[in-house]
């Protein structure tokens, strides 16, 4: 097991480099840099611009300043923000928690109902709950998660059930644990739901129609016909079979972590990662884009490694095709 | 062809969701005759106008064959709130004179299907500079419903050509293509939206700024399809066809364009379906964040960025409109994109 993982983490090393490189051309292509701005500030003596533009390594070619970034980041120097003048760790370590703890509310969410419902749809086709689980997840998948975002606001400026913008209230500091827990979940409760129903209509969808093609399969029949409680046929023999396509998804939903709820972020004007981008490619700050798009890289890449190993753990003819291939 | 329609014909929810488009594509062709009113016509003195409804009856319950709208009072200039002036009485008429138009982008003409002589007809009521957010919905439906179909015929025709390529040659070619195609589906979407949207000055024209988002959104989407074309192609290239083909000296580019694309049509054409939503959101969210489609200029995504503000929603909810705009869009493209699965892909029809 242990070779595989360094197999696939090895496999992994090129496509780091690509997207930090091609990232690193995006940036550089776009006009001007963050110096720009200063140059139009007249209080700012050439000499220090000179002394910055040595300090930011701007005045280097492309290829070198790319691979001093690159062998810094190894080490996560992401070196420094131009607009917040702190290092990009920092300001990234500061809204990260934020947006994980959003995005893994959510994800918490839709999984924990999706599978359940979609496995009780599966189980009665065609009655009244398959098609009420159809006819929801069909009417949430083409809700624009944004526009969903809008109308629980207001809903929520309306009622009051719900805060309307910020991760905590102003009076944080001053709550017990137990009431800051609550305080942090009652602010995380509109976007996370948000998210969950996007994805929870989806996912939902997917597990029908994995769990019914496995329920008719031979397998179960053959379960069946030897006398096994419906119960054990469910999940030990469908259900587990049903569950290969969705360790992939739930390698893609790690992936997703850091940028699938960005839009909702700002929307809400939830202090994450999304905003931090936002602000960071509008006003050109080099190195915060990137240090953004190498942690999006990394959380793929985790992911990824997460989603094969798990399928590795649980699917015998995986293990025997990829791990024992390895070790041979 | 006729078999795909014949089985659009049997899916209800596809034939109603196929009619729904046939509307909202007819509605923005035709949107400078539908709409009252041009697109960036500002009423200052009505800001926030809430949605006037059409009545037949009025307060004494005559009955008007000509449907009317009432006048509107401005009796909170700080709050924008309006009360109904039930003494003034504007009758609808049809195909009324209002603004200067050219049908067609050539037949100039003068005439609207419909409109008020005096006083001010606001179906869905206003915005802040008193614009009638019925006609931006109709005008925005040209940006946000063509945007769809060309971001994908543009993504689609590189992506598959790309798996064309890569899967008809194989080796070296194939290797470097799908390396790349990997590396743009590892991007963070929406972070590699943002930053190719930087590269760009924010003042464009909005000419420019329509090919530059179909330009982002298809630099995006081409990979994940060009994956699955190589892998079709992979299985069409053994086939008997291409070797006739090869036998009689044809090009690899006329074997390529000619013999494989065509028999991933109607894979393509699934796809396609169900990708145009993908677009839709993308321009929205571009134009949401004031990075897309800019002012005075309507899409649906830059009317929508007016609900940024919380105030403005809980007060003037009607400006949510284009949101539901968005959603019926989007439905009617994902019913239509599953029946079209059903009915060309037999394998996955068992299933459910």
């Amino acid at each position: 097991m242990f070779l595989y993982i360094l197999k696939r983490l090895i496999q992994m090393v090129p496509l780091v480099i690509g997207i930090t490189f091609i990232s690193f051309l995006i940036i550089q292509m776009a006009p001007g840099n963050y110096l720009d701005q200063l140059k139009m500030n007249p209080q700012i003596s050439k000499e220090t611009l000179k002394e910055l533009e040595r300090a930011y390594g701007l005045d280097q070619p492309l290829l070198v300043q790319y691979f001093k970034w690159l062998i810094n980041a190894l080490t996560f120097d992401l070196g420094y923000s131009f607009s917040y003048h702190v290092p990009v760790v920092e300001l990234i370590k500061e809204r990260i928690g934020n947006t994980l703890f959003l995005s893994i509310t959510s994800a918490v969410l839709a999984w924990g109902l999706a599978v359940p419902l979609g496995i009780w749809a599966a189980l009665n086709p065609n009655r009244w709950i398959d098609r009420f689980i159809q006819l929801f997840s069909f009417t949430f998948m083409s809700i624009p998660n944004f526009f969903l975002a809008f109308l629980l606001l207001f809903v929520a400026v309306k009622t009051g059930i719900f805060p309307t913008g910020g991760a905590t209230s102003p009076n944080y500091d001053q709550l017990d644990f137990w009431g800051k827990l609550l305080d942090r979940l009652w602010h995380v409760s509109l976007p996370a739901f948000v998210l969950a129903i996007g994805s929870l209509a989806g996912l939902v969808r997917l597990v029908r129609s994995a769990m019914i093609e496995a329920l008719q399969s031979e397998y179960v029949m053959f379960a069946r016909a030897k006398g096994l409680p419906e119960r054990l046929v469910i999940y030990r023999h469908a259900f587990r079979n049903a569950l290969n396509p969705f360790i992939t998804l739930l390698g893609f939903e790690i992936a997703n972590l850091l940028s699938g709820a960005a839009l909702i972020e700002i929307i809400v004007n939830w202090p994450g990662m999304g905003m931090l981008m936002l602000d960071a490619v509008l006003s050109q700050d080099l190195y915060l884009v990137m240090g953004g798009l190498y942690i999006g890289a990394i959380m793929l890449i985790i992911g990824n490694l997460i989603a094969d190993v798990l399928l590795a753990k649980l699917d015998p003819r995986v293990r025997q095709r990829e791990v024992e291939g390895v070790l041979k | 062809m006729k078999e795909i329609l014949h089985y659009i014909k049997k899916n209800k929810f596809a034939y109603t969701s196929l009619y729904v488009l046939g509307i909202l594509y007819f509605l923005a062709v035709f949107a400078d005759f539908i709409s009252p009113y041009p697109f960036d016509l500002q009423h200052r003195d009505t800001p926030y106008h809430p949605p006037t409804q059409i009545h037949f009856f009025d307060r004494e319950g005559n009955f008007h064959l000509r449907p009317f709208v009432y006048g509107y009072r401005l009796v909170d200039p700080v709050f924008k709130r309006y009360e109904i002036d039930y003494s003034r009485k504007y009758p609808v008429y049809f195909f009324v004179e209002g603004e200067r138009h050219y049908l067609l982008g050539f037949i100039p003409t003068s005439r609207h299907l419909f409109g008020v002589k005096e006083g001010r007809i606001f179906l869905l009521g206003a915005d802040h500079l008193g614009r009638d957010i019925f006609s931006r919905l109709l005008y925005g439906g040209r940006i946000s419903l063509s945007i769809g179909i060309v971001g994908v015929l543009v993504s689609f025709t590189i992506g598959a050509i790309v798996g064309g390529i890569s899967g008809y040659f194989g080796g070296k070619v194939d290797n470097i293509l799908m390396r790349i195609a990997e590396i743009v589906m590892s991007f963070p979407g929406f972070y590699l939206m943002l930053a190719l949207r930087a590269v760009f000055p924010i003042t464009l024209s909005s000419v420019q700024v329509y090919f530059l988002i179909v330009i982002i959104l298809s630099f995006i989407g081409w990979a994940g399809l060009s994956r699955v074309i190589r892998g079709m192609v992979l299985s069409i290239r053994e086939q008997d066809f291409v070797l006739a083909a090869k036998s009689y000296g044809a090009s690899s580019l006329r074997i390529i364009t000619r013999h494989i694309i065509p028999n991933t049509f109607s894979y393509l054409l699934i796809a396609a379906t169900l990708s145009i939503p993908g677009y839709i959101l993308g321009e929205s969210a571009l134009s949401l964040l004031g990075l897309g489609i800019q002012e005075p200029y309507a899409s649906w995504g830059n009317m929508l960025a007016a609900a940024r503000s919380i105030s403005a929603i809980s007060q003037y909810p009607w400006i949510l409109a284009p949101g539901v705009a968005i959603f019926i869009t989007i439905l009617s493209f994902n019913l239509l994109g599953d029946a079209l699965r059903d009915a060309l892909d037999p394998k996955l029809r068992k299933n459910l």
